[in-house]
Protein backbone atom coordinates (compact mmCIF):
# COMPACT_ATOMS: atom_id res chain seq x y z
CA UNK A 1 0.00 0.00 0.00
CA UNK A 2 1.20 3.47 -0.57
CA UNK A 3 -0.76 5.31 1.74
CA UNK A 4 -3.49 6.27 -0.53
CA UNK A 5 -6.14 6.01 1.90
CA UNK A 6 -5.48 8.73 3.64
CA UNK A 7 -5.91 11.12 0.36
CA UNK A 8 -8.75 13.02 -0.32
CA UNK A 9 -12.07 14.05 1.62
CA UNK A 10 -14.31 11.77 4.12
CA UNK A 11 -18.22 11.86 3.31
CA UNK A 12 -18.67 14.14 5.43
CA UNK A 13 -16.39 16.77 4.13
CA UNK A 14 -17.87 15.80 0.73
CA UNK A 15 -21.65 16.63 1.60
CA UNK A 16 -19.65 19.71 3.26
CA UNK A 17 -18.00 20.97 -0.02
CA UNK A 18 -21.34 20.01 -2.13
CA UNK A 19 -23.62 22.12 0.57
CA UNK A 20 -21.47 25.07 0.10
CA UNK A 21 -22.91 25.55 -3.23
CA UNK A 22 -26.49 25.06 -2.41
CA UNK A 23 -27.88 28.69 -2.74
CA UNK A 24 -30.02 30.57 -0.39
CA UNK A 25 -33.94 29.94 -0.85
CA UNK A 26 -33.90 26.93 -2.70
CA UNK A 27 -35.76 23.78 -3.23
CA UNK A 28 -33.72 21.02 -2.91
CA UNK A 29 -34.03 16.83 -3.21
CA UNK A 30 -31.45 15.08 -1.91
CA UNK A 31 -30.53 11.41 -2.96
CA UNK A 32 -30.27 8.34 -0.56
CA UNK A 33 -26.71 7.89 0.86
CA UNK A 34 -23.71 10.51 1.57
CA UNK A 35 -26.46 13.42 -0.52
CA UNK A 36 -28.35 13.10 2.95
CA UNK A 37 -25.85 14.15 5.08
CA UNK A 38 -25.66 16.88 2.66
CA UNK A 39 -28.25 18.61 5.18
CA UNK A 40 -26.26 19.25 8.18
CA UNK A 41 -23.55 21.24 6.33
CA UNK A 42 -25.74 23.92 4.66
CA UNK A 43 -23.83 27.24 5.49
CA UNK A 44 -25.64 29.44 8.38
CA UNK A 45 -27.77 32.10 6.98
CA UNK A 46 -28.77 29.89 4.11
CA UNK A 47 -32.43 29.20 4.27
CA UNK A 48 -33.08 26.04 2.30
CA UNK A 49 -36.47 23.65 1.97
CA UNK A 50 -35.79 19.98 1.70
CA UNK A 51 -37.83 17.71 -0.57
CA UNK A 52 -38.87 14.13 -0.27
CA UNK A 53 -40.69 12.41 -2.87
CA UNK A 54 -42.81 10.45 -1.23
CA UNK A 55 -44.70 13.67 -0.08
CA UNK A 56 -43.02 16.26 2.30
CA UNK A 57 -41.92 19.54 1.83
CA UNK A 58 -39.79 21.01 4.57
CA UNK A 59 -38.19 17.99 5.48
CA UNK A 60 -36.05 18.14 8.79
CA UNK A 61 -33.66 16.09 10.41
CA UNK A 62 -34.45 12.41 11.83
CA UNK A 63 -35.95 12.22 14.86
CA UNK A 64 -34.27 11.03 18.60
CA UNK A 65 -33.97 6.72 18.15
CA UNK A 66 -37.17 5.48 19.23
CA UNK A 67 -39.09 8.34 18.46
CA UNK A 68 -41.01 10.06 15.74
CA UNK A 69 -43.77 9.01 13.23
CA UNK A 70 -43.24 5.56 11.27
CA UNK A 71 -45.37 7.36 8.97
CA UNK A 72 -43.49 10.31 8.26
CA UNK A 73 -40.53 9.27 6.44
CA UNK A 74 -38.24 9.78 4.09
CA UNK A 75 -37.53 7.95 0.62
CA UNK A 76 -35.00 6.22 2.34
CA UNK A 77 -37.83 5.08 4.55
CA UNK A 78 -36.25 6.53 7.38
CA UNK A 79 -38.12 8.38 10.05
CA UNK A 80 -37.53 12.02 9.56
CA UNK A 81 -39.27 15.21 11.11
CA UNK A 82 -41.64 17.91 9.63
CA UNK A 83 -40.27 21.16 9.90
CA UNK A 84 -42.69 24.23 10.50
CA UNK A 85 -44.08 25.16 7.29
CA UNK A 86 -44.06 22.23 5.79
CA UNK A 87 -46.73 20.68 4.08
CA UNK A 88 -47.67 17.20 2.68
CA UNK A 89 -48.96 16.43 -0.57
CA UNK A 90 -49.66 12.81 -2.51
CA UNK A 91 -47.25 11.14 -5.13
CA UNK A 92 -48.68 12.56 -7.97
CA UNK A 93 -48.25 16.18 -6.67
CA UNK A 94 -44.96 15.49 -5.44
CA UNK A 95 -43.68 14.39 -8.57
CA UNK A 96 -45.29 17.24 -10.34
CA UNK A 97 -42.76 19.43 -8.39
CA UNK A 98 -39.53 17.07 -9.75
CA UNK A 99 -40.96 16.48 -13.69
CA UNK A 100 -42.54 20.07 -13.75
CA UNK A 101 -39.31 21.66 -13.23
CA UNK A 102 -40.52 23.06 -9.89
CA UNK A 103 -37.37 21.91 -7.70
CA UNK A 104 -34.05 23.73 -8.08
CA UNK A 105 -31.65 21.44 -7.49
CA UNK A 106 -30.68 17.38 -6.50
CA UNK A 107 -28.15 15.78 -5.33
CA UNK A 108 -27.46 12.27 -6.32
CA UNK A 109 -25.00 9.61 -5.68
CA UNK A 110 -23.54 7.97 -8.51
CA UNK A 111 -22.10 4.27 -10.36
CA UNK A 112 -20.89 6.23 -13.16
CA UNK A 113 -20.87 9.47 -14.88
CA UNK A 114 -19.76 9.83 -18.31
CA UNK A 115 -18.06 13.22 -19.60
CA UNK A 116 -21.26 14.45 -21.35
CA UNK A 117 -23.16 14.25 -18.41
CA UNK A 118 -24.80 10.78 -18.77
CA UNK A 119 -25.62 9.21 -15.46
CA UNK A 120 -26.02 5.53 -14.31
CA UNK A 121 -27.35 5.46 -10.49
CA UNK A 122 -29.67 2.25 -10.00
CA UNK A 123 -28.74 -1.03 -11.57
CA UNK A 124 -25.53 -2.43 -12.38
CA UNK A 125 -27.37 -4.55 -15.37
CA UNK A 126 -26.51 -7.84 -13.02
CA UNK A 127 -28.32 -10.38 -14.68
CA UNK A 128 -29.48 -11.60 -11.19
CA UNK A 129 -30.30 -8.19 -9.56
CA UNK A 130 -33.78 -6.83 -9.02
CA UNK A 131 -34.59 -4.02 -10.40
CA UNK A 132 -35.38 -0.87 -9.11
CA UNK A 133 -35.53 2.65 -10.24
CA UNK A 134 -37.30 4.44 -7.08
CA UNK A 135 -37.68 8.62 -8.70
CA UNK A 136 -34.13 8.64 -9.92
CA UNK A 137 -35.60 8.53 -13.63
CA UNK A 138 -37.46 11.53 -12.55
CA UNK A 139 -35.51 13.43 -10.66
CA UNK A 140 -32.91 14.06 -13.06
CA UNK A 141 -35.14 14.45 -16.40
CA UNK A 142 -37.27 17.59 -14.29
CA UNK A 143 -34.67 18.79 -12.31
CA UNK A 144 -32.95 21.68 -13.60
CA UNK A 145 -29.88 21.26 -11.53
CA UNK A 146 -28.33 18.07 -11.17
CA UNK A 147 -25.48 17.73 -8.10
CA UNK A 148 -23.56 14.17 -7.82
CA UNK A 149 -21.66 12.96 -4.72
CA UNK A 150 -19.53 10.30 -4.56
CA UNK A 151 -16.53 8.60 -4.24
CA UNK A 152 -13.92 9.09 -7.13
CA UNK A 153 -13.36 5.27 -7.94
CA UNK A 154 -15.30 1.71 -6.57
CA UNK A 155 -14.12 0.00 -4.12
CA UNK A 156 -11.99 -2.02 -6.30
CA UNK A 157 -10.03 1.00 -7.84
CA UNK A 158 -12.14 1.04 -10.50
CA UNK A 159 -12.88 4.77 -12.46
CA UNK A 160 -16.63 5.65 -11.75
CA UNK A 161 -16.14 9.11 -14.21
CA UNK A 162 -15.86 7.26 -17.65
CA UNK A 163 -15.87 8.34 -21.28
CA UNK A 164 -19.14 6.40 -21.61
CA UNK A 165 -21.10 4.48 -18.57
CA UNK A 166 -21.52 0.81 -19.35
CA UNK A 167 -23.91 0.33 -16.31
CA UNK A 168 -27.64 1.21 -17.84
CA UNK A 169 -28.54 4.83 -17.84
CA UNK A 170 -31.15 6.88 -15.77
CA UNK A 171 -30.51 10.08 -17.68
CA UNK A 172 -28.56 11.12 -20.91
CA UNK A 173 -26.53 14.48 -20.38
CA UNK A 174 -28.00 16.05 -17.15
CA UNK A 175 -25.05 15.68 -14.90
CA UNK A 176 -23.88 19.62 -14.14
CA UNK A 177 -20.73 19.34 -11.21
CA UNK A 178 -19.47 16.46 -9.61
CA UNK A 179 -18.19 16.66 -5.96
CA UNK A 180 -15.97 13.14 -5.08
CA UNK A 181 -13.50 12.75 -2.54
CA UNK A 182 -10.70 13.98 -4.78
CA UNK A 183 -12.06 17.08 -6.51
CA UNK A 184 -14.98 18.89 -7.97
CA UNK A 185 -15.85 18.55 -11.44
CA UNK A 186 -17.84 19.81 -14.06
CA UNK A 187 -19.50 18.30 -17.31
CA UNK A 188 -18.60 21.12 -19.92
CA UNK A 189 -18.85 21.15 -23.81
CA UNK A 190 -15.18 19.94 -23.70
CA UNK A 191 -15.56 17.21 -20.92
CA UNK A 192 -14.26 16.76 -17.96
CA UNK A 193 -13.68 20.44 -16.42
CA UNK A 194 -11.47 20.22 -12.87
CA UNK A 195 -13.08 23.35 -10.82
CA UNK A 196 -10.97 21.82 -7.38
CA UNK A 197 -8.41 19.80 -6.12
CA UNK A 198 -8.88 17.99 -2.54
CA UNK A 199 -5.47 18.36 -0.64
CA UNK A 200 -3.17 16.62 -1.39
CA UNK A 201 -4.40 15.60 -4.89
CA UNK A 202 -2.25 16.85 -7.78
CA UNK A 203 -3.70 16.54 -11.67
CA UNK A 204 -1.63 13.73 -12.80
CA UNK A 205 -2.75 11.72 -9.42
CA UNK A 206 -6.22 12.71 -10.18
CA UNK A 207 -5.89 11.98 -13.76
CA UNK A 208 -4.22 8.12 -13.42
CA UNK A 209 -8.06 7.61 -11.56
CA UNK A 210 -10.19 8.94 -13.84
CA UNK A 211 -11.76 7.15 -16.62
CA UNK A 212 -11.90 10.01 -19.43
CA UNK A 213 -9.25 12.85 -20.17
CA UNK A 214 -9.59 15.76 -17.69
CA UNK A 215 -9.49 19.67 -18.55
CA UNK A 216 -8.57 21.92 -15.62
CA UNK A 217 -9.33 25.20 -15.77
CA UNK A 218 -6.04 28.11 -15.22
CA UNK A 219 -7.04 28.74 -11.68
CA UNK A 220 -8.02 25.33 -10.59
CA UNK A 221 -7.86 25.29 -6.36
CA UNK A 222 -6.78 22.89 -4.48
CA UNK A 223 -9.96 22.48 -2.12
CA UNK A 224 -10.74 24.62 0.85
CA UNK A 225 -13.79 22.28 2.29
CA UNK A 226 -11.61 19.52 4.13
CA UNK A 227 -12.71 21.59 7.12
CA UNK A 228 -10.81 20.57 10.54
CA UNK B 1 -78.63 7.87 2.23
CA UNK B 2 -75.10 7.55 1.63
CA UNK B 3 -73.41 5.31 3.96
CA UNK B 4 -70.26 3.51 2.88
CA UNK B 5 -69.28 1.65 5.98
CA UNK B 6 -69.43 -2.00 5.66
CA UNK B 7 -68.67 -3.92 9.30
CA UNK B 8 -65.61 -5.94 8.80
CA UNK B 9 -62.03 -5.73 6.27
CA UNK B 10 -63.19 -9.45 4.86
CA UNK B 11 -66.74 -8.11 3.89
CA UNK B 12 -65.09 -4.89 2.33
CA UNK B 13 -62.61 -7.39 0.05
CA UNK B 14 -65.03 -10.00 -0.66
CA UNK B 15 -65.84 -9.57 -4.32
CA UNK B 16 -62.09 -9.10 -5.15
CA UNK B 17 -61.51 -11.75 -8.19
CA UNK B 18 -59.09 -14.06 -9.70
CA UNK B 19 -57.01 -11.87 -11.73
CA UNK B 20 -57.94 -8.69 -10.53
CA UNK B 21 -55.66 -5.38 -10.86
CA UNK B 22 -55.34 -4.40 -7.48
CA UNK B 23 -53.75 -1.06 -6.62
CA UNK B 24 -52.52 -0.99 -2.84
CA UNK B 25 -51.25 2.04 -1.62
CA UNK B 26 -48.22 3.06 0.93
CA UNK B 27 -44.61 3.36 0.63
CA UNK B 28 -42.74 1.50 2.49
CA UNK B 29 -44.94 0.60 5.40
CA UNK B 30 -46.16 4.42 5.58
CA UNK B 31 -49.34 4.31 4.55
CA UNK B 32 -49.63 0.77 3.88
CA UNK B 33 -53.66 -1.13 4.58
CA UNK B 34 -51.90 -4.52 6.44
CA UNK B 35 -55.41 -5.41 7.85
CA UNK B 36 -57.23 -5.21 4.10
CA UNK B 37 -54.34 -7.31 2.70
CA UNK B 38 -54.49 -9.56 5.30
CA UNK B 39 -58.36 -9.75 4.83
CA UNK B 40 -57.43 -10.43 1.18
CA UNK B 41 -55.34 -13.10 2.03
CA UNK B 42 -57.94 -15.10 3.51
CA UNK B 43 -60.19 -14.52 0.76
CA UNK B 44 -58.14 -16.42 -1.58
CA UNK B 45 -58.12 -14.64 -4.65
CA UNK B 46 -55.01 -15.43 -6.69
CA UNK B 47 -53.88 -14.20 -10.04
CA UNK B 48 -53.53 -10.85 -9.02
CA UNK B 49 -51.57 -7.61 -10.75
CA UNK B 50 -50.71 -5.49 -7.15
CA UNK B 51 -49.75 -2.22 -8.13
CA UNK B 52 -47.44 -0.69 -5.19
CA UNK B 53 -44.41 1.34 -5.12
CA UNK B 54 -42.56 -1.44 -3.25
CA UNK B 55 -42.95 -5.22 -2.65
CA UNK B 56 -43.42 -5.38 1.17
CA UNK B 57 -41.01 -6.21 4.40
CA UNK B 58 -40.99 -9.45 6.02
CA UNK B 59 -43.75 -11.92 6.01
CA UNK B 60 -46.25 -9.69 6.99
CA UNK B 61 -48.86 -7.07 4.72
CA UNK B 62 -48.03 -7.28 0.73
CA UNK B 63 -44.94 -9.48 1.25
CA UNK B 64 -47.37 -12.26 2.60
CA UNK B 65 -49.77 -11.75 -0.25
CA UNK B 66 -46.44 -12.19 -2.56
CA UNK B 67 -45.60 -15.06 -0.55
CA UNK B 68 -48.67 -17.03 -0.44
CA UNK B 69 -48.64 -16.71 -4.63
CA UNK B 70 -51.43 -15.05 -5.13
CA UNK B 71 -49.73 -12.35 -7.00
CA UNK B 72 -48.65 -13.10 -10.59
CA UNK B 73 -47.49 -9.57 -11.35
CA UNK B 74 -45.62 -6.47 -9.51
CA UNK B 75 -46.12 -3.24 -10.98
CA UNK B 76 -43.93 -1.07 -8.95
CA UNK B 77 -40.85 1.19 -8.81
CA UNK B 78 -38.88 0.21 -6.55
CA UNK B 79 -39.40 -3.77 -5.31
CA UNK B 80 -36.02 -3.94 -3.19
CA UNK B 81 -36.08 -2.66 0.38
CA UNK B 82 -35.01 -4.27 3.44
CA UNK B 83 -36.28 -6.88 4.56
CA UNK B 84 -37.45 -7.61 1.62
CA UNK B 85 -37.24 -11.16 0.40
CA UNK B 86 -40.09 -12.24 -0.61
CA UNK B 87 -40.73 -10.65 -4.24
CA UNK B 88 -36.90 -11.34 -5.22
CA UNK B 89 -37.35 -15.09 -4.66
CA UNK B 90 -40.52 -15.22 -6.53
CA UNK B 91 -39.53 -12.85 -9.15
CA UNK B 92 -36.26 -15.01 -9.62
CA UNK B 93 -37.69 -18.34 -9.60
CA UNK B 94 -40.04 -16.78 -13.23
CA UNK B 95 -43.34 -16.87 -10.59
CA UNK B 96 -43.79 -13.34 -10.20
CA UNK B 97 -43.71 -11.37 -13.12
CA UNK B 98 -42.59 -7.27 -12.63
CA UNK B 99 -42.92 -4.23 -14.14
CA UNK B 100 -40.66 -1.49 -13.71
CA UNK B 101 -41.79 1.93 -13.99
CA UNK B 102 -40.24 5.17 -12.32
CA UNK B 103 -41.96 6.55 -9.59
CA UNK B 104 -42.82 9.74 -10.92
CA UNK B 105 -43.91 7.92 -14.02
CA UNK B 106 -46.02 5.10 -11.87
CA UNK B 107 -47.96 8.03 -9.66
CA UNK B 108 -48.82 9.95 -13.06
CA UNK B 109 -50.35 6.95 -14.66
CA UNK B 110 -52.40 6.11 -12.17
CA UNK B 111 -53.61 10.09 -11.90
CA UNK B 112 -53.85 10.10 -15.75
CA UNK B 113 -55.98 6.39 -15.22
CA UNK B 114 -57.99 8.29 -12.85
CA UNK B 115 -58.30 11.31 -14.79
CA UNK B 116 -59.40 9.24 -17.54
CA UNK B 117 -56.45 10.27 -20.14
CA UNK B 118 -55.22 7.09 -21.55
CA UNK B 119 -51.60 8.18 -21.96
CA UNK B 120 -49.39 10.70 -21.73
CA UNK B 121 -45.69 12.15 -22.76
CA UNK B 122 -43.10 12.56 -19.97
CA UNK B 123 -39.36 12.87 -20.09
CA UNK B 124 -38.76 10.51 -17.61
CA UNK B 125 -36.56 7.65 -19.13
CA UNK B 126 -35.86 8.85 -22.00
CA UNK B 127 -32.21 7.06 -23.69
CA UNK B 128 -32.62 4.41 -20.82
CA UNK B 129 -33.28 0.91 -20.90
CA UNK B 130 -36.94 1.60 -19.65
CA UNK B 131 -37.53 3.62 -22.86
CA UNK B 132 -37.59 0.30 -24.40
CA UNK B 133 -40.65 -0.84 -26.42
CA UNK B 134 -42.31 2.69 -25.75
CA UNK B 135 -43.23 5.48 -28.78
CA UNK B 136 -41.24 8.81 -28.41
CA UNK B 137 -41.98 11.86 -29.70
CA UNK B 138 -40.00 15.26 -29.67
CA UNK B 139 -41.71 18.23 -29.02
CA UNK B 140 -39.97 21.37 -29.44
CA UNK B 141 -36.62 19.92 -29.19
CA UNK B 142 -36.94 17.42 -26.90
CA UNK B 143 -37.65 14.26 -26.58
CA UNK B 144 -40.41 12.05 -24.57
CA UNK B 145 -41.93 8.56 -24.30
CA UNK B 146 -45.25 7.44 -24.42
CA UNK B 147 -46.52 6.10 -21.05
CA UNK B 148 -49.93 4.87 -20.62
CA UNK B 149 -52.54 5.68 -17.69
CA UNK B 150 -53.06 2.82 -15.44
CA UNK B 151 -56.83 1.68 -14.09
CA UNK B 152 -57.44 -0.73 -11.59
CA UNK B 153 -60.55 -3.19 -10.45
CA UNK B 154 -60.15 -2.55 -6.78
CA UNK B 155 -57.94 0.08 -4.91
CA UNK B 156 -56.98 -0.52 -1.13
CA UNK B 157 -55.63 1.89 1.09
CA UNK B 158 -55.51 3.27 4.94
CA UNK B 159 -56.69 7.07 5.52
CA UNK B 160 -56.00 8.50 9.01
CA UNK B 161 -59.77 9.72 9.36
CA UNK B 162 -63.19 9.44 7.42
CA UNK B 163 -66.57 10.06 7.52
CA UNK B 164 -68.54 7.64 6.12
CA UNK B 165 -69.60 9.77 2.71
CA UNK B 166 -66.18 8.37 2.54
CA UNK B 167 -64.15 11.73 2.25
CA UNK B 168 -60.72 10.69 4.02
CA UNK B 169 -57.58 13.09 5.38
CA UNK B 170 -54.76 11.02 6.02
CA UNK B 171 -51.59 10.74 8.01
CA UNK B 172 -48.09 12.86 7.32
CA UNK B 173 -46.64 10.73 4.53
CA UNK B 174 -48.83 8.03 4.71
CA UNK B 175 -50.77 9.78 1.96
CA UNK B 176 -48.48 8.35 -0.89
CA UNK B 177 -50.24 7.01 -3.66
CA UNK B 178 -53.59 6.94 -1.85
CA UNK B 179 -55.46 9.87 -3.31
CA UNK B 180 -54.42 9.18 -7.06
CA UNK B 181 -55.09 5.42 -5.99
CA UNK B 182 -58.80 6.17 -4.75
CA UNK B 183 -59.45 8.02 -8.31
CA UNK B 184 -58.28 5.04 -10.56
CA UNK B 185 -59.82 1.95 -9.40
CA UNK B 186 -63.05 1.52 -9.86
CA UNK B 187 -63.98 -0.16 -6.09
CA UNK B 188 -61.97 1.98 -3.82
CA UNK B 189 -61.71 0.37 -0.36
CA UNK B 190 -60.63 2.22 2.86
CA UNK B 191 -59.13 1.43 6.42
CA UNK B 192 -59.39 4.43 8.46
CA UNK B 193 -59.14 4.15 12.28
CA UNK B 194 -62.59 6.44 12.82
CA UNK B 195 -65.35 7.20 10.48
CA UNK B 196 -67.55 10.86 11.60
CA UNK B 197 -70.48 12.18 10.18
CA UNK B 198 -70.25 13.85 7.52
CA UNK B 199 -69.91 17.93 8.09
CA UNK B 200 -67.16 16.86 10.55
CA UNK B 201 -64.43 17.25 8.80
CA UNK B 202 -63.49 20.89 7.53
CA UNK B 203 -63.95 20.86 3.80
CA UNK B 204 -61.18 22.73 3.02
CA UNK B 205 -58.84 19.87 4.71
CA UNK B 206 -60.50 17.32 2.62
CA UNK B 207 -57.65 15.48 0.94
CA UNK B 208 -60.14 12.46 -0.45
CA UNK B 209 -63.65 13.42 -1.61
CA UNK B 210 -65.97 10.62 -0.63
CA UNK B 211 -66.80 10.39 -4.64
CA UNK B 212 -64.01 8.40 -5.26
CA UNK B 213 -64.17 5.93 -2.02
CA UNK B 214 -66.55 3.62 -2.10
CA UNK B 215 -66.35 1.35 1.06
CA UNK B 216 -64.69 2.00 4.43
CA UNK B 217 -64.05 0.05 7.27
CA UNK B 218 -62.54 0.71 10.60
CA UNK B 219 -59.34 -0.73 11.85
CA UNK B 220 -59.25 1.06 14.93
CA UNK B 221 -55.91 -0.31 16.13
CA UNK B 222 -53.74 -0.82 12.91
CA UNK B 223 -50.78 -3.13 13.29
CA UNK B 224 -47.04 -1.57 11.91
CA UNK B 225 -45.70 -3.50 9.35
CA UNK B 226 -42.25 -2.64 10.79
CA UNK B 227 -43.25 -4.05 14.31
CA UNK B 228 -44.71 -7.11 13.07
CA UNK B 229 -41.31 -7.93 11.03
CA UNK B 230 -39.14 -7.12 14.75
CA UNK B 231 -41.35 -9.64 16.16
CA UNK B 232 -40.75 -12.17 13.13
CA UNK B 233 -44.71 -12.56 12.19
CA UNK B 234 -45.94 -14.39 9.30
CA UNK B 235 -49.25 -14.00 8.27
CA UNK B 236 -51.21 -15.98 8.25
Amino acid sequence: MTGTATVGLTRDQMAQRAALDIPDGSYVNLGIGIPERVVAFVPEGREVIYHTENGLLGMGPSPDEGTGDPELINAGKRRVTAVAGASFFHHADSFVMIRGGHIDLCVLGALQVAQNGDLANWSTGALDAIPAVGGAMDLVAGVETIHVITQHTTRSGEPKLVESCTYPLTGTGVVDRIYTNLAVIDVTEEGFGVVELAPGVDLDYLQDRTGARLHAASDVSEGVAGGT
Amino acid sequence: MIDKRVTSAEEAVADIFDGATVMVGGFGEAGSPIELIHALIDQGAAGLTVVNNNTGSGEVGLAALIKAGRVSKMICSYPRTANSTVFPELYRSGKTSLELVPQGTLAERIRAGGAGIPAFYTATSVGTPLEAGKERRTFGEENFVLEHGLTADFALIKAKLADYHGNLVFNKTARNFAPVMATAARTTIVQTVDVVSPGELDPECIVTSGIFVDRIVIVDQPALESELVARGVSYP
